[in-house]
């Protein structure tokens, strides 16, 4: 009985005193520690907002001081709605994944697992785009303010999409390699909870940053 | 698999694609709308397309930390963690929004 009990435990569950899963307790207060690190990039991008002197600016024409010509304001709202609908899809395929490693479907958590790494590294390429035209277009980390609180915020959550991308083809690796099955169910629970908060954290930027003028 | 009336963290299977497909449906439809009033003529220069951009945000973000992250059925420890460094963290947000004049209170009288 004890035995068959221990068979179907995870391999390496680490409860706490409080009976929970010491991975899941940690992954949690992160994701907490996590919300003052964006909540202080975002307020620093709020105070600095409409406060550069220079253009190129967010929602407004501004006029380029070597030309004189009058441009266009430099967010692109159509590519980053579009990276918006990417993000939010790869959660789809996160939750789909983690499904599939609790059943034990190997072929569709590898099919979800693939799709979801495809869908960060598209939005990867797309921010990794819309940063080159804003160089291209003039606006630098030091052109002004609005630069500086930009791409420092958007930056990092780049960076942490990046991450979550290397996190995934981890997990894919091991999957092709020896499978994963309900007993990982723990790691990517824990690798789908990071990437679900990346997630959110767009949803938040996406709002603030480029839809409110 | 129910414990003290909460489910086990490591059996969400209960949440199948049927909520998952709904909750996706209902994030695009909510983008989409944000994005459509952002292009509607003159109204993102009325009072009303802020709020509407942070609810529409606000309930986005919900849906997946409830839906997809299992916030909504997982234990009162983890609701507890992140709740509370997100409503502190916003707090701090609103404060210093207030302190550095993005957010005036106006008297008048």
């Amino acid at each position: 009985m004890a035995s068959a009990a221990l068979a179907h435990a995870p391999a390496h569950k680490h409860h706490t005193s409080t009976g929970l899963d010491s991975t899941k307790i940690a992954i949690w207060t992160f994701i907490g520690s996590e919300c003052f690190f964006f909540a202080s990039l975002i307020s620093t991008y709020l105070i600095y907002k409409g406060r550069s002197l220079v253009g190129p600016f967010p929602h407004d024409p501004w006029t380029n001081p070597a030309t004189g010509e009058v441009m266009k304001p430099i967010l692109n709202i159509p590519v980053t709605s579009f990276s918006a609908f990417v993000l939010l899809m790869s959660s789809l395929t996160m939750v789909l994944a983690h499904s599939a490693v609790v059943r034990g479907d190997r072929k569709y958590s590898k099919i979800w697992l693939l799709s979801t790494i495809v869908l960060g590294a598209t939005f990867l390429g797309m921010q990794a785009f819309e940063f080159t035209s804003f160089v291209h277009e003039g606006l630098g980390l030091t052109t002004n303010l609005f630069g500086s609180s930009f791409f420092v915020l958007t930056g990092f959550h780049g960076a942490h999409v990046a991450a979550g991308v290397l996190w995934l083809i981890t997990l894919l690796f091991i999957d092709m390699k020896r499978g994963l099955g309900p007993r990982d169910a723990i790691n990517v629970d824990v690798s789908a909870l990071y990437w679900h908060f990346v997630d959110v954290v767009w949803i938040a930027i996406f709002a603030l940053v480029y839809l409110i003028k | 698999m129910e414990h003290h009336g909460q489910l086990d963290a490591d059996d969400q299977t209960h949440v199948g694609w049927k909520t998952y497909r709904w909750v996706a449906l209902i994030l695009l439809v909510l983008t989409i709308i944000e994005v459509w009033a952002y292009y509607l003529p003159g109204f993102p220069a009325t009072r009303w397309f802020v709020p509407m951009i942070l609810i529409l945000g606000t309930i986005k973000f919900a849906i997946v930390v409830m839906f997809y992250m299992h916030l909504k059925y997982d234990f009162r420890l983890f609701r507890a963690l992140f709740v509370g460094p997100l409503t502190v963290a916003i707090a701090i947000l609103i404060s210093l929004l207030f302190l550095f004049g993005k957010l005036a209170i106006h008297v008048t009288g």
